[in-house]
């Protein structure tokens, strides 16, 4: 076969818009993502039952079942219950939705591995229990919790790329629109796939920069 | 006795199938210094934790200054209980991620409402109390263990306790570094500070305990001013902790 040289020439500033639209809803679902999730993980460490049963059942719900198919809830099904987004914001919420069970997990995992000593500490001087969450354990675990994290924002990143089916014009769906109209799946799926890797990449560098700044106690 | 601050009575703790407190009933009366002394397993740090509720007891009523403690009502009504009693634990679990000022202020502002410019004063003059006010902005990990639990200290007296009550405070220190907080918690205990305190120094028991107890298998088993209970022990498991610890 040959490759197509000027198509991959003319596609590199097509695919510039759509990099930028998946770089939009990548970070508006991350900081979403991630405010839903410290809320429900903290949820998920309270005293009341009612809430951990809850967000027990949202994560469950979220991990068993496939992100395509969240996304066509959001996109198909709301809608149908009088919740209408455009199809740009439905994959923010969708996205956001589902890494916020993930970020959940994470802040779970990373309070609850905070020492007993430290509850007990702020417990003795009379701090109530949401209040030793949000200043005490909260605060120590940022650290630990920032590699898994990442891994959460690149499984967003990627899986931002499902958006393509709900014509939320990121990424692969201009991949997919040149693709459509000169038929080069070859030149454009590798383009894409080396778009995506470079993407992820300056994220994996900045976490591990953050890491490194955060301190150590 | 006159002016009990705390009064329990027929306190209860099992976990599981294992007893570690069987009915202890005892009184401490203001600006008294009890010392707790017992053998590993006896339920001297399961009692002193029952106090303040770190640890639920099965049974028995602990009064303080004749109110019952009781783990009724709101969450704050059983915080702010709580918080009169300051606990200095063996391992300080200082916050480590606040300054030694920091650790010290945030009691005052969360539980008590100052405002941070008043908790960091009140911190400031506690620091002072316990000799640590040149170290005050230090993070707890740039400080030796006898000064960390010399902040811990401050940090539980900023809460304005009607007790202290200390878990074994100097069990986790190097030698070198038992004395300067054995001296802190003697000029509290000098400046009349109702104190409970569990500990193996038997040398500030002796200088500053106004009565010793000693605990066997979950009782009391013998009590007394130090200087007779140390020098003829009446129980046998008191004499043969005592020979033990003066052997080593």
């Amino acid at each position: 076969m040959t490759i197509d040289w000027g198509i991959i020439f003319k596609s590199i500033p097509l695919l510039g818009h759509g990099v930028v639209v998946t770089l939009q809803v990548s970070a508006l679902a991350s900081v979403l993502g991630l405010m839903l999730g410290v809320v429900l993980g903290l949820c998920s460490l309270s005293h009341s039952r009612l809430l951990r049963w809850i967000v027990a059942g949202y994560v469950d719900f979220i991990r068993g079942t496939p992100l395509l198919i969240q996304i066509f809830l959001v996109f198909f099904a709301l809608p149908a219950l009088g919740v209408r987004f455009d199809e740009f914001w439905a994959g923010v919420v969708a996205l956001s939705l589902n890494s916020a069970a993930f970020v959940a997990e994470v802040v779970r995992g990373g309070v609850g591995s905070i020492e007993r000593g430290q509850s007990e500490a702020a417990t003795a001087i009379g701090m109530r229990h949401r209040q030793i969450l949000i200043y005490i354990l909260l605060p120590q675990a940022y650290r630990q919790m920032v590699p898994p994290l990442t891994n959460e924002l690149i499984s967003l990143v990627k899986n931002s790329s499902l958006l393509s089916v709900i014509s939320v014009y990121e990424l692969t769906r201009a991949g997919q629109a040149i693709i459509s109209v000169h038929f080069v799946p070859f030149e454009i799926y590798t383009l894409l796939a080396l778009y995506y890797y470079v993407l992820i990449k300056v994220l994996s560098w900045l976490s591990g920069r953050l890491e490194r700044r955060l301190p150590t106690w | 006795m006159v002016n009990p601050v705390i009064q329990v009575q027929d306190l209860s703790k099992s976990f599981g199938d294992n007893s570690v407190l069987r009915r202890v009933s005892m009184n401490v009366a203001i600006g008294e210094t009890v010392v707790i002394i017992g053998a590993s397993g006896s339920g001297k740090t399961t009692f002193l934790r029952c106090l303040n509720r770190l640890e639920e007891p099965g049974a028995g009523t602990i009064r303080l200054d004749g109110n019952p403690v009781v783990n009724s009502g709101s969450e704050k009504q059983i915080a702010d209980q709580r918080s009169q009693f300051g606990f200095v634990f063996q391992r300080f679990n200082l916050f480590p991620h606040f300054s030694a000022l920091d650790n010290v202020a945030i009691g005052p502002e969360k539980v008590r409402g100052m405002s941070k410019s008043d908790a960091r004063a009140l911190a400031a003059a506690e620091l002072k109390r316990v000799h640590m006010s040149d170290h005050a902005m230090k993070r707890p990990v740039q400080l030796s263990g006898g000064q960390q639990q010399r902040v811990a200290i401050a940090r539980a007296l900023a809460m304005k306790p009607r007790v202290m009550l200390f878990d074994e405070p100097t069990s986790a220190l190097d030698p070198e570094l038992v004395q300067e907080v054995l001296d802190v918690m003697k000029e509290l205990a000098n400046g009349g500070m109702t104190m409970v305190v569990v500990t193996h120094e038997m040398n500030f028991a002796r200088e500053v305990a106004d009565r010793v107890i000693y605990m066997e298998n979950g009782r009391i088993a013998e009590e007394g001013p130090p200087e007779i209970l140390f020098r003829e022990p009446k129980s046998p498991g008191a004499q043969r902790f005592l020979r033990h610890l003066t052997h080593d």
